[in-house]
């Protein structure tokens, strides 16, 4: 294992903690998008809580926080390239050209 | 992933006669091929962003979408990657019952998203909304349809893994394989979280 970083392996009990968790943040989820006094930020805040969910997804149920490095690379390649590129294209389309 | 671990841990990147791990090389490739699904999903987000304001005469967001159900939906599919990574603890265990169990309530939860996929389009389209209606309906309908592809080419293959396991012939490379349909799951999964988020909570 030359680039792997594996210390502890994650238990059925641990997975069940994460499932509860992506509920509780689901429900904050929903309840932020009805309340009418969240409106100025509900957007920075919707984002942040499906950024959680990801990285808790992706962190160990894909387990990538375990895994060789060059998965977790390969993978941030196009988590990293996919906004950057359709960042630009939201850009020029939405703003720049314009309906 | 625990299966993976183990066998790199016996087998490192390279043999000594310099040829890869096929099970580094086949978890390598899923990841390649997961990081430009990255792209392709990436795009039709982005589709759906430029265009969702332009409704023509037809039902906007807010007029046709059913959060609270759409959110029931997200949670099945949510719980359905609990059932994966369950298969594959059991897979890396050796616990071949176990995990078959796991691999159905995975699929079984991926039809019943399937289905509330599904009933959604069919109230969408009685009130007017259909993929030919606007430009927000075209790019709504193509996004959506295809992460529903994606969890129907899932849901195929979790059910092969399952009764295929039942003659005992893959057992060798079962946890692999096992890991392998995993991976696609969880992306299919955390695709959703983006969707769901963007696309449902973000226009209401």
């Amino acid at each position: 294992m030359t680039d792997a970083t594996v210390h502890h392996q994650p238990t059925p009990r641990d997975y069940w903690v994460i499932a509860g968790i992506l509920f509780v943040i689901t429900a904050i989820e929903i309840s932020v998008a009805y309340v009418d006094a969240f409106d100025p930020v509900v957007a920075p805040v919707l984002i942040t809580l499906s950024a959680v969910k990801f990285a808790l997804v992706v962190g160990w149920f894909m387990h990538l926080k375990y895994d060789l490095k060059r998965y977790r690379a390969l993978f941030y390649i196009g988590l990293v390239a996919a906004p950057i590129l359709f960042g630009a294209v939201l850009f020029t389309f939405g703003v720049l050209i314009g309906d | 992933m625990t299966t993976d671990t183990a066998v790199t841990a016996a087998h490192p990147d390279h043999h000594s006669d310099h040829h890869p791990d096929p099970a580094v090389v086949r978890k390598t490739a899923m990841w390649v091929f997961l990081g430009s699904e990255f792209l392709f999903f990436g795009s039709l987000i982005t589709t759906f962003l430029l265009y969702r304001t332009r409704v023509n005469d037809g039902p906007a967001a807010a007029d046709v979408f059913d959060i609270p159900f759409t959110s029931v939906s997200s949670f099945v599919l949510l719980m359905s990657s609990l059932t994966m990574v369950l298969a594959h603890h059991a897979a890396g265990r050796k616990d071949w019952r176990q995990m078959r169990v796991w691999l159905l309530a995975t699929a079984l939860l991926g039809m019943v998203f399937l289905a509330g996929q599904v009933f959604e389009f069919t109230e969408f389209v009685h009130e007017g909304l259909t993929v030919s209606t606007s430009p927000f309906g075209s790019s709504f309908y193509v996004l959506t349809g295809f992460h529903g592809a994606h969890v129907a080419v899932g849901v195929v293959l979790l059910l092969a893994l399952a009764f295929m396991s039942f003659g005992g012939k893959f057992r060798d490379t079962e946890g692999l394989n096992v890991e392998m349909v995993g991976l696609y799951w969880h992306f299919v999964d955390i695709v959703w979280i983006a969707i769901f988020t963007i696309v449902y909570l973000l226009q209401v």
